[in-house]
């Protein structure tokens, strides 16, 4: 301890070190299970067929797309996570934005050409989603609903919305640019993966570097403090969730890009997946922490979980059992952080 | 001022006149009336729903007063909010202190009001270094020297958390701190060092209310004594010419 006050027990030098070492190896947590995941498999690969699991482009490019469609989820969750909040709505987001992307590509291609009708069709997506996330932000912001329960209402809503809009049904894209947009590479890369990995980054800075994700930390923690500072939190908690809306919207464009159909229950389940990316991730759900490579991480934890079994030939069902367990010993690590760390 | 005497000269930095405030049929102040000078500490006593806590929110912007005047540097004011006393230089600190936890010391201090500088020469990015420069400064100004500025405030003991309210208090250059109750929550090390920080302050010319129950602390730190009874003042005294027992019985009207 530097200050003049070290008068108390955390100021033992040696007990101090070994906890701030605890401390960053927990805050690290989401990359050491992916490396036990990926050395596990890898070793069982090796062992019994032979072969390298992780050093297969095939299998690592499986992996990262198998971890898009949840990822994209958990970015916008991660900030709503930090700040205090849940949102439940961005499963059925997620299917409204494939249904709207697919049909208005559709309707637009009867009269534009196909590039720009992908266009028209991706705006779409985007734009109707910011819809309910705007529902759900004023829901909590000026009207004092809990999160958990105006954004299941929401879910309610968007799943009842984009089933009536599907017709029940799934609704097919004919429009090949928007197919090479689901299913091409560029120098051999997805360009699903790229456009993922695009806006990690982009959320990362936000989260990161910028006033506004430094607010998300602040509200998270004490928003008290952070109405005194000044800062206009109604108004930050609606960008928060038109966020998370956002990035539902992205997920929803790209599935139907993937399958070149919309489908109304395209994040179903995927929700709970995202949650447990950003969990397992480093995020507390009582909020003020969390952070995106955690997040990414944490879905990488989960895409490797699943992927892998399937390839090692365990039942399928096992995935649930694993993922489970790696989101009960991630929260159980947090609950041992915040102690250690003293956070109130 | 009746009792004011060191610094007759100068004018008072806060000039609390006639202050009524009412809440429906209950009267919290009754006409009261009290002065603040630069560098002077004044300890507001009194006993529970004895009105400490209205007048402060009176002075610092969160009620309105029904009556009388506030006058801050010579100047009638009327903050309709707590922004605008802070923008005048009246900082508040609660007894909650009004911390991000997870947040460090430099971002605890520009909290809503953050610098930035630009990365590769176009990205703007939050300015890190010097939220840490001015953090690591603003803490040596009031004796803490702290050379962790990436942990987050809640790895702090609380005096050194107490440290950080006011050490955000005076980088947007308060001059007049209001304090409730900073010693209540502490240790008796930390309170003392609570108790050096205020006479820091002061030594600074900064002008301090703060109020306490604990008369030891009083007793330690201030100039003079603000008792009140029943939303009225019930009495001054300077910290030299009375003791304990008279503050007591100030306080109970005995």
């Amino acid at each position: 301890m530097s200050a003049q006050t070290s008068t108390e027990s955390r100021a033992d030098p040696t007990k101090s070190r070994s906890r701030q070492l605890i401390l960053r190896i927990a805050a690290l947590r989401a990359w050491l299970f992916l490396a036990i995941l990926l050395v596990f498999f890898e070793t069982w690969s090796r062992i019994s067929y032979g072969q390298t699991f992780l050093f297969s482009s095939y299998n690592a490019q499986s992996i990262a797309i198998f971890a898009v469609a949840p990822l994209l989820l958990a970015l916008g969750s991660t900030f709503v996570i930090i700040s205090g909040g849940i949102d439940l709505s961005i499963g059925f987001i997620m299917g409204l934005a494939a249904v709207i992307a697919a049909h208005a590509t559709n309707l637009a291609g009867q009269s534009l050409p196909p590039f720009a009708a992908m266009l028209v069709g991706i705006t779409a997506g985007l734009v109707v989603a910011l819809g309910p996330g705007f529902v759900n932000g004023v829901l909590i912001s000026k009207l004092k609903v809990p999160p958990f329960i105006g954004t299941l209402g929401m879910f309610g809503v968007a799943r009842g919305v984009a089933f009536l809009l599907a017709g029940g049904t799934t609704v097919p894209v004919a429009n090949s640019w928007f197919a090479s947009l689901g299913n091409g590479r560029v120098f051999g890369f997805p360009v699903v993966v790229i456009i993922t990995i695009l806006f990690v980054l982009l959320m990362h800075y936000l989260l990161s570097q910028t006033r506004f994700g430094q607010h998300t930390y602040a509200i998270g923690a004490n928003e008290q403090a952070a109405i005194r500072s000044g800062i206009n939190v109604p108004r930050h908690i609606r960008k928060l969730y038109l966020l998370s809306a956002l990035c539902a919207g992205l997920g929803g464009v790209l599935y139907a890009a993937r399958f070149t159909a919309g489908a109304a229950q395209a994040g179903e389940p995927l929700l709970l997946d995202s949650i447990a990316a950003v969990v397992i991730g480093g995020a507390s759900l009582f909020g003020g922490s969390g952070t995106i490579l955690g997040t990414v991480a944490g879905a990488l934890v989960i895409a490797v979980i699943q992927y892998g079994l399937v390839f090692i030939n365990v039942e399928p069902f096992w995935q649930f059992v694993a993922v489970g367990v790696v989101i009960i010993i991630s929260v159980l690590v947090d609950q041992t952080q915040r102690k250690l760390g003293g956070d109130r | 001022m009746s009792v004011q005497s060191q610094t007759q000269s100068q004018e008072p930095i806060l000039d609390v006149r006639s202050v009524s405030k009412r809440f429906g049929g209950v009267e919290a102040l009754k006409e009261v009336s009290m002065a603040l000078y630069p560098g002077e500490v004044v300890a507001l006593a009194g006993d529970n729903g004895a009105g400490k806590s209205t007048l402060i929110k009176t002075i610092s912007g969160v009620h309105g007063a029904d009556g009388g005047e506030i006058r801050f540097a010579g100047e009638a004011v009327r903050f309709a909010t707590p922004e605008a006393a802070r923008a005048h230089g009246i900082e508040t600190i609660y007894q909650d202190l009004a911390l991000a936890d997870n947040l460090t010391i430099g971002a605890n201090i520009f909290l809503g009001r953050e610098p930035m500088r630009r990365a590769f020469g176009f990205l703007p990015v939050l300015d890190r270094p010097a939220m840490a420069k001015a953090a690591k400064e603003t803490m040596a100004r009031l004796d803490f020297h702290v050379n962790r500025l990436d942990a987050p405030v809640g790895r702090f003991s609380g005096g050194q958390r107490q440290a950080v309210a006011i050490g955000r208090a005076i980088y947007w250059n308060a001059r007049v701190l209001i304090m409730d109750e900073p010693t209540a929550a502490l240790g008796v090390p930390e309170q003392r060092k609570v108790v050096s920080l205020i006479q820091n302050l002061k030594a600074q010319g900064r002008a301090i209310i703060f109020i306490s129950h604990n008369l030891q602390d009083i007793f330690a730190v201030a100039d003079r004594i603000v008792v009140l009874r029943r939303g009225m003042l019930a009495g001054e005294r300077k910290i030299s010419e009375t003791n304990p027992d008279e503050i007591v019985k100030l306080m109970v009207g005995g």
